[in-house]
């Protein structure tokens, strides 16, 4: 019985993300497609993943993590370097894009081993303004790596781009501040979608199966889970880094749907890592579909507000005391309760009429 | 061979000598209980037995390996599983998920295997749903299977706690406490049910208690402590009589 119900949960998960799909297909076909709203779809898919990445860590692991921004840097700027080395080795971008993801995904995992040993020692605040040092240490570290590639191989300075001291034949790859151009945007609406669904077919499964029974019984009483004989670190580990590896694909996503790729605050600073935090806590924690809807309404909403100017801020936050008032206040949860009931009434009627 | 023998143990937090110079041997198949005031050191001694805490000295043997020092997770998988004081239930877990929390390391398959839902992942799951069910059963909280571990009523909860310890497939059960809280009723059904646990698994059982009701009812041996010492142990009756154990708790 209890199968039954988390499998068809995770159905609606998934139905959700494919209603989403749909709408917009039906939106191309019938034309009502604007340039603004075509514009925003890979970024909805983008924050679609980290903010079920960051639920991950936050939600199933119960470890506030602020640093998640950075572990999408780090992604991003994998992903973007190996487009760019291999542009001759392999012609087909498509076939790049993919291998960059995949290399995104494992080089922002590791970060997230080597991070999370020393880090998830921590516990509560501590653990989060750790995280948060770390995201804006990776996202400064790259801001000042010049990388670059000559006939003898690679270069690598901290200084400027003469400093490297490449032949004729060489090529600055990491500018800096400047960061990497030129890198083909790949990322299509298409493959976000897909790579959302990998990304909530990974969570999901993960959290029904005894590794998630391992990281849920840690997050609700680690002592307890102890004296069971579940080992916490390696299971602490194993959360936080494919938390960390899921946000290197949304890094590496985001990388192909730039033609520059700059590791400024804007783009990787502790703002972005708070952004996704919202979408996790309005979604609920623990609540992947929660996080979902979150995040593509709150990256939507300002964006289709543009026309309203002065006003959209306030709609913004309107909204934003507005669902987390209809996700947890009591008097709210209790509606919801009644509203449930009676359509379940009303269904069990209509059976009976039937 | 004794399943637990324990010698000489003692810790010190700053100058306090929590427990001091303390030996038990507890024989297999034993109901064996430990009691003593409040802030004897009965906790500390069980946070010992478990390497909540590391001894300064002395040793611990279990069913004759030596144990002392290792850390919590070795020493439940060498086989000595608890409860607590103050219940440490898996709050958002389902009751099923708790008992299967305490099946972990009994029924392994790969994370991979978990996420790509591989063959073994269904075989070892199904195993585990009809173990866990089985030990559900026994506490009579199948019923209850689906719920939230902290929607259960209180009883319900020890009970659970006592369930999830089981699923670890221990030697030794250490109980801290199970009647706390418990109205007379409850208590006379949790005396039931520890002594089916020990007859129907074959168990050894160490348990801290204040309820003196269950202590006499069910424990064939004691050890008292005071100020972190032994200060006598025997036979229930015995000890219960002795004239040093009822100034310990009331005074002179």
């Amino acid at each position: 019985m209890k199968k039954n119900k988390v499998l068809i949960q995770d159905l609606i998960t998934y139905g959700v993300v494919f209603l989403m799909w749909g709408l917009v297909l039906l939106m191309e076909a019938t034309g009502s497609m604007t340039s603004l709203l075509r514009g925003l779809l890979v970024p909805l898919c983008i924050y679609a993943i980290l903010a079920v990445s960051l639920n991950l860590t936050v939600g199933i692991l119960g470890e506030l993590s602020l640093g998640h921004a950075g572990f999408m840097c780090v992604g991003a700027f994998a992903g973007a370097f190996f487009t760019q080395c291999m542009e001759n080795a392999i012609p087909s971008v498509g076939l790049r894009f993919f291998l960059a993801l995949i290399l995104g995904a494992v080089v922002a995992g590791i970060f997230g081993i080597l991070i999370g040993i020393p880090v998830l020692r921590l516990k509560g605040d501590y653990l989060a303004i750790v995280t948060l040092a770390f995201g804006e240490i990776i996202k400064n570290l790259i801001n000042v790596m010049y990388v670059g590639r000559d006939s003898s191989g690679f270069h690598f300075s901290i200084k400027d781009t003469t400093s490297l001291g490449l032949d004729e034949t060489g090529v600055v790859i990491i500018k800096g501040a400047q960061g990497i151009t030129g890198t083909p945007r790949a990322a299509t609406f298409t493959i976000g979608m897909l790579l959302l669904l990998l990304t909530l077919f990974i969570v999901l499964n993960l959290m029904h199966s005894r590794t998630g029974r391992a990281i849920m019984a840690i997050r609700d009483n680690r002592i307890a889970a102890e004296s069971i004989g579940i080992h916490v670190t390696k299971y602490k580990l194993m959360a936080f880094s494919i938390s960390a590896a899921l946000a290197g694909v949304a890094g590496v996503m985001y990388a192909h749907s730039l033609s520059t790729l700059a590791a400024t605050s804007n783009n990787f600073g502790y703002n972005k890592s708070i952004t996704i935090l919202v979408f996790v806590v309005l979604g609920g924690l623990g609540n992947i579909r929660g996080s979902i809807i979150a995040a593509v309404v709150l990256t939507a909403l300002p964006e289709l507000l543009r026309g309203l100017n002065d006003y959209r801020m306030l709609i913004y936050a309107i909204v934003l005391i507005a669902m987390m008032l209809f996700n947890s206040s009591p008097k709210a949860i209790e509606l919801r309760g009644v509203v449930m009931e009676k359509l379940r009434h009303k269904k069990s009627a209509a059976k009976e009429a039937a | 061979m004794a399943m637990l023998e324990v010698k000489n143990l003692g810790i010190s937090f700053g100058g306090l000598k929590a427990v001091d110079n303390f030996n038990v041997t507890i024989e297999k198949g034993q109901l064996y209980g430990l009691i003593g005031p409040n802030g004897a050191g009965k906790t500390t001694v069980f946070n010992l037995l478990t390497g909540v805490y590391k001894p300064d000295n002395g040793s611990i043997l279990l069913d004759g390996a030596n144990i002392t020092g290792k850390k919590t997770i070795e020493i439940n998988q060498d086989g000595i599983a608890r409860t607590f004081q103050n219940i440490r239930l898996f709050k958002e877990l389902s009751v099923l998920d708790n008992v299967k929390a305490g099946l972990h390391n009994h029924h392994p398959y790969s994370t991979l295997e978990g996420i790509f839902r591989l063959p073994r992942y269904f075989k070892v799951e199904k195993e585990m749903n009809e173990k866990a069910m089985e030990l559900l059963k026994v506490f009579d909280l199948d019923k209850e299977s689906d719920y939230k571990a902290s929607n259960l009523p209180y009883g319900k909860q020890r009970k659970l706690e006592i369930a999830r310890a089981l699923a670890t497939d221990p030697k030794l059960l250490l109980l801290d406490e199970p009647a706390a809280g418990m109205n007379p009723n409850e208590t006379a059904e949790l005396m039931e049910t520890i002594r089916f646990v020990r007859d129907n698994f074959d168990m050894t059982i160490l348990l801290i208690e204040h309820d003196m009701k269950l202590v006499s009812g069910i424990c064939e041996k004691l050890t008292v402590l005071n100020f972190g010492q032994v200060l006598t142990q025997g036979d229930t009756s015995e000890v219960l009589n002795d004239k040093r154990v009822i100034t310990a708790y009331l005074g002179e």
